[in-house]
């Protein structure tokens, strides 16, 4: 019998010892099954080499430089002046501060909202394909056309709020706060229903005998919650939280639609975008760009070795 | 359990989740259908008269229908070699033992946290040199490499599932190998790949980093692009409902892909995110 060896029963000592006296006789198979594994991998794995590694040693190595594209023959060697040059301006600290005040705000707000919608989805009776038609069309919505959609309805030619709020001509893209207050509720539109899947899910995993032995024994629906439900979900919040907070600390689309970056709106995506591509200052950008990598790669760190995200959920590996 | 109150209070939270998530498009939609003219009054939520002249605007714009050609033509083709290449992988983690599966999962899981705007600087000199600035394959070869982990997550969540013994058991009672394959694995694993084809398409047809970054002409410039460098038809009239117009048009395919299949869109959603 030649049956293909799926995974046995993980944990089990018979299972393993049973994969051991297989894996003895079938060594030539285990190494054909070897090399088409890789083989089918060795597409995909290509293909994301070459679009991240080979750029990112191209970025480091770029960032040592002084370089314009404009004048190529200028180009120097000035091993970290760029990134001194960066960490050294207030202008590379208030992109940081902004990024962080998106970030914090947005993912907050979102763990909230996006809390109440997957109750609302999970307890729902009826409307239920409704409702999750409704949540899902500001995921699929090109972050861009959100972005016309909340710049239009604030903007002082054609919005609609000034009117309904009685507020006149009050400038919203006027002023710093005002403006990044819309680039934040623009945000949390169109990611809120990513995180409200992700705690549903997490909410279906959470066995409703507990919930009922908890009323039995008299805790009230706010107990319930903060004592049954959440702690069981952990998991699926703070793997929401991670993936949130990597991702609005890259917010990049709604500021260029609606603000360009104007009134102290830039993030630390937009200005290496700014010094790469718009000034072909391509030594100073890199180096930028080297330093949103390294903040990224910070914030994966402290959240998964610092809170213990258990990333294998999302891995998949059982 | 259920009391009247608590019903009352679920039934307005429905509402309130509907207005908020339509409300906005809704805005785009109105936008769309007023005057070029009618917008410096603020007159109010709807337009004072309907019109289609928008419409007719952008699609007599060349920018916008090669914009729109871009848009579809280069997700289409992104998606399918992307989900063919997660297929493959996803498969072989599901089905094969070989060393490597955790780094490619954990690679896979490092790419899809990683800030693509690092990387625009070096890729745009490195497209420039190589002749893919301003291509089409010059936008399909990151959208790949960006949307893979999505799709490599989502099928193999989705292909561990799959009863694979059924496959033999086919074989036993009688079916050649290709036959088992086809007959019983391929629609069993269709339903997954089809939910990654529907993620990864809306992934390439949201980008907009590699949009304004690697392209500058209609040749391969996608709508999300486009649409931040319109500038209207003359100097003296605001583009608002012009870009209104077409963001409807873009917005169209999205909203009947979530209305067709958002049971889909859910289950991919969450089944690589958390154990289902």
């Amino acid at each position: 019998m030649t049956a293909v060896e799926t995974a046995p029963p993980a944990g089990g000592p018979a299972g393993r010892a049973g994969r051991r006296a297989r894996a003895a006789e079938m060594s030539d198979r285990g190494r054909a099954e070897r090399r088409l594994g890789l083989l089918l991998s060795a597409p995909a794995v290509i293909v994301m080499l070459v679009v991240t590694a080979y750029p990112l040693f191209n970025a480091l190595y770029l960032s040592l430089f002084s370089y314009r594209i404009t004048a190529p023959d200028d180009r120097r060697f000035v091993w970290f002046g760029n990134y001194v040059t960066a960490l050294t301006d207030g202008l590379f600290w208030q992109d940081v501060f902004t990024t962080f005040v998106v970030t914090a705000i947005t993912v907050g707000v979102e763990l909230v909202i996006g809390f109440a919608l997957a109750m609302v989805m999970h307890r729902a009776l009826f409307a239920r394909r409704t409702l999750r038609t409704a949540i899902l069309l500001p995921y699929g919505i090109v972050t861009v056309i959100s972005g016309f959609a909340w710049l239009y309805a604030f903007d002082l030619q054609s919005g609609f709020v000034n009117a309904w709020l009685g507020l006149g001509d009050y400038d919203w893209f006027g002023g710093r706060w005002s403006s990044l207050f819309v680039i934040i509720l623009s945000e949390i539109w169109k990611t809120t229903p990513f995180v409200s899947l992700l705690l549903l899910a997490g909410l279906a995993q959470v066995s409703n005998d507990l919930d009922e032995a908890a009323t039995v024994d008299g805790a009230t629906a706010w107990q319930r919650l903060w004592r049954v439900t959440i702690p069981n979900m952990k998991a699926a919040i703070m793997v929401a939280v991670l993936f949130r907070t990597l991702d609005a600390w890259r917010i990049f689309d709604n500021v260029f639609v609606m603000t360009s970056g104007q009134n102290q709106t830039e993030t630390l995506s937009f200005l290496t975008y700014r010094q790469t591509i718009t000034r072909t200052a391509i030594g100073l950008g890199d180096a930028v760009g080297v330093l949103l990598f390294l903040s990224v790669l910070l914030i994966a760190v402290v959240f998964i070795k610092g809170f213990r995200v258990d990333l294998s959920q999302v891995r998949g590996d059982r | 359990m259920e009391s009247g109150r608590s019903k009352v209070l679920w039934i307005v939270g429905a509402v309130l989740i509907l207005v908020w998530s339509i409300f906005p498009v809704l805005w785009i939609v109105m936008l769309s259908f007023k005057q070029p003219g009618e917008i410096g009054n603020r007159a109010g939520f709807f337009p004072k008269t309907w019109t289609w002249e928008n419409y007719r605007t952008v699609f007599s714009t060349d920018l916008f229908t090669s914009a729109l050609i871009n848009s579809i033509g280069i997700s289409l083709i992104a998606t399918f070699i992307g989900v063919t290449f997660a297929t493959l992988v996803a498969y072989a983690i599901a089905r094969l033992e070989f060393p490597g599966k955790k780094i490619i999962l954990s690679f896979a899981l490092a790419i899809a946290m990683f800030p693509v705007v690092s990387l625009v600087g070096p890729l745009f000199n490195l497209w420039r040199d190589i002749g893919l600035y301003d291509t089409w394959p010059g936008l399909i070869i990151p959208y790949i490499s960006f949307a893979l982990p999505l799709a490599i997550w989502t099928l193999s969540a989705f292909f561990r599932e799959i009863p694979w013994e059924m496959e033999q058991a086919a074989q036993v009672d009688g079916a050649t190998t290709w036959q088992a394959f086809r007959k019983v694995i391929v629609p069993l694993a269709a339903p997954g790949v089809f939910t990654a084809a529907i993620l990864t398409f809306f992934f390439c047809w949201n980008d907009f980093v590699f949009g304004i970054s690697l392209t500058s002409s209609g040749q391969a410039r996608p709508v999300p692009a486009a649409l931040a460098f319109f500038t209207g038809e003359s100097q003296f009239e605001q583009p608002t409902t012009a870009i209104c117009a077409a963001a409807v048009v873009v917005t169209i395919p999205v909203v009947v892909i979530v209305l067709l299949f958002q049971r889909r869109i859910v289950a991919g959603l969450t089944s690589g995110a958390v154990k289902g």
